[in-house]
């Protein structure tokens, strides 16, 4: 299919000096996009570098108010965590509804988070919750780490270690899926936490994952899902596609945005 | 050209791959291991799941070098000497497969569900097995052999 070298790390700074030495390397974490990409001829590394004997990027932690999950941690583990449930339920729950059995046992969070799949589950929670990603240079928080579709703040060559997510009051992740694909079609991830409300959406934006401010607002004052009765959002700047025109996404946003409130209790 | 060694079935194996030699291409060519079946090769239709310590996988979106060392089983290792696994007997005995091609994948997909979740009820066990498709639409029977099985495994 291709004709990259494969190399493999047991050191993070090994898997650095790696991917630097290579013309155009890629990272392999899970493989569950960089693997198709290059079947389908979308990828063409002249190496990659596996960052799967880095025992130390896998992980969960539960400390201080924060959840830290090590970027090579699976969703599988995610999803199976009961530190994680009991920490931020809708976390845990988001994991174990990303595409399929078998994508759970192979796929990571920081493979997901990296790849910025416009209509990936991550990247929502990462926005709603104010999650700080740390890399093998710097801490950048979510706010600024998801820059567009397929887009991030990261640098070249720069390996992400771990995502931090602060604990919530309440969290709740709801997703209309596309059948085929199991993707969002249209994903919100509500979160109660410190700063207030934050709705963050997923499977919508023309930029990829972002905050519906409307919506947040009318929260702000009632947190219930009757607060939400009546609020439309505009589909200007949302995708359309076969899957979904974008009023019908903007619908949905409501809707999802009004059963995740719901599903706060 | 690479040395790939692990586990298949529970024989040691070792053999050359390229870099970007599938997994499923090395079991089913190199290996001549053709129960693990290719049908979508785009990680969508589960016909080439198998076990890679223990967890479900779809080995066409894995590469033979990224099992380097790994414990696999696939569907020519669940029978032992002779003797089905619950979940090959059960897949008789419920006429859980019609023209048989999803099956070998369905099978190790429904191992992985059932060992870790012994009590899957009819929902859990859907919602496991949304990775592999039956084209001839067989899920009822495939659900309630899934079902007997767990309960087979239990003991």
């Amino acid at each position: 299919m291709s004709n990259f070298q494969y190399l493999s790390a047991s050191a993070l700074d090994e898997a650095a000096a790696k991917l630097k030495g290579a013309q155009d390397g890629a990272l392999l974490a899970g493989g569950m996009t960089l693997l198709p990409s290059i079947k389908l001829g979308l990828s063409d590394p002249s190496d990659v570098v596996d960052l799967a004997g880095i025992s130390d990027l896998a992980g969960i932690s539960v400390k201080g108010g924060s959840v830290t999950i090590g970027a090579m941690t699976r969703h599988a583990d995610v999803a199976g965590s009961s530190d994680v449930a009991k920490a931020i339920p809708a976390l845990a729950a988001l994991a174990g509804g990303i595409g399929d059995q078998q994508v759970r046992n192979r796929g990571t969070i920081g493979g997901s988070i990296a790849n910025n799949d416009p209509a990936a589950d991550y990247p929502a929670a990462c926005l709603a919750l104010g999650a700080t990603i740390t890399t093998d240079s710097r801490s950048i928080s979510a706010e600024d780490f998801f820059t567009g579709l397929f887009e991030t703040a990261l640098g070249e060559g720069e390996i992400i270690k771990s995502v931090s997510f602060p604990t919530a009051e309440k969290t709740a992740y709801q997703k209309f899926t596309s059948p085929a694909s199991r993707y969002a079609l249209v994903g919100v991830f509500v979160a109660v936490g410190s700063d207030g409300v934050r709705v963050a959406v997923t499977g919508c934006g023309q930029g990829g994952v972002y905050r519906e401010s409307g919506l947040e607002a009318a929260l702000g004052g009632d947190f219930s899902a009757g607060a939400l009765d009546g609020q439309t959002v505009s589909g200007d700047n949302l995708m359309s596609d076969i899957h979904a025109a974008a009023d019908y996404r903007a619908h949905l946003i409501v809707e999802m945005a009004k059963r995740a409130v719901a599903a706060c209790g | 050209m690479t040395t790939v060694s692990m586990t298949v079935n529970g024989e040691a194996v070792s053999a050359d791959a390229q870099p970007d030699t599938l997994l499923s291409e090395f079991i089913r060519e190199t290996l001549d291991l053709t129960g693990t079946h290719v049908g979508c090769d785009t990680s969508q239709c589960g016909a080439c799941v198998v076990l890679v310590n223990g967890d479900s996988a779809k080995s066409c979106t894995m590469l033979a070098v990224q099992a380097e060392g790994a414990d696999i089983t696939t569907i020519e290792g669940l029978a032992t000497n002779g003797e089905l696994h619950p979940m090959q007997k059960a897949f008789h005995e419920n006429h859980a497969l019609q023209c048989g091609f999803c099956t070998p994948g369905m099978m190790i997909s429904a191992i992985d569900l059932v060992t870790k979740n012994p009590d899957a009820s009819e929902a859990e066990i859907r919602h496991g097995l949304e990775g592999n498709i039956c084209r001839c639409t067989g899920y009822h029977n495939i659900v309630k052999a899934v079902s007997a099985a767990a309960a087979e495994m239990k003991g």
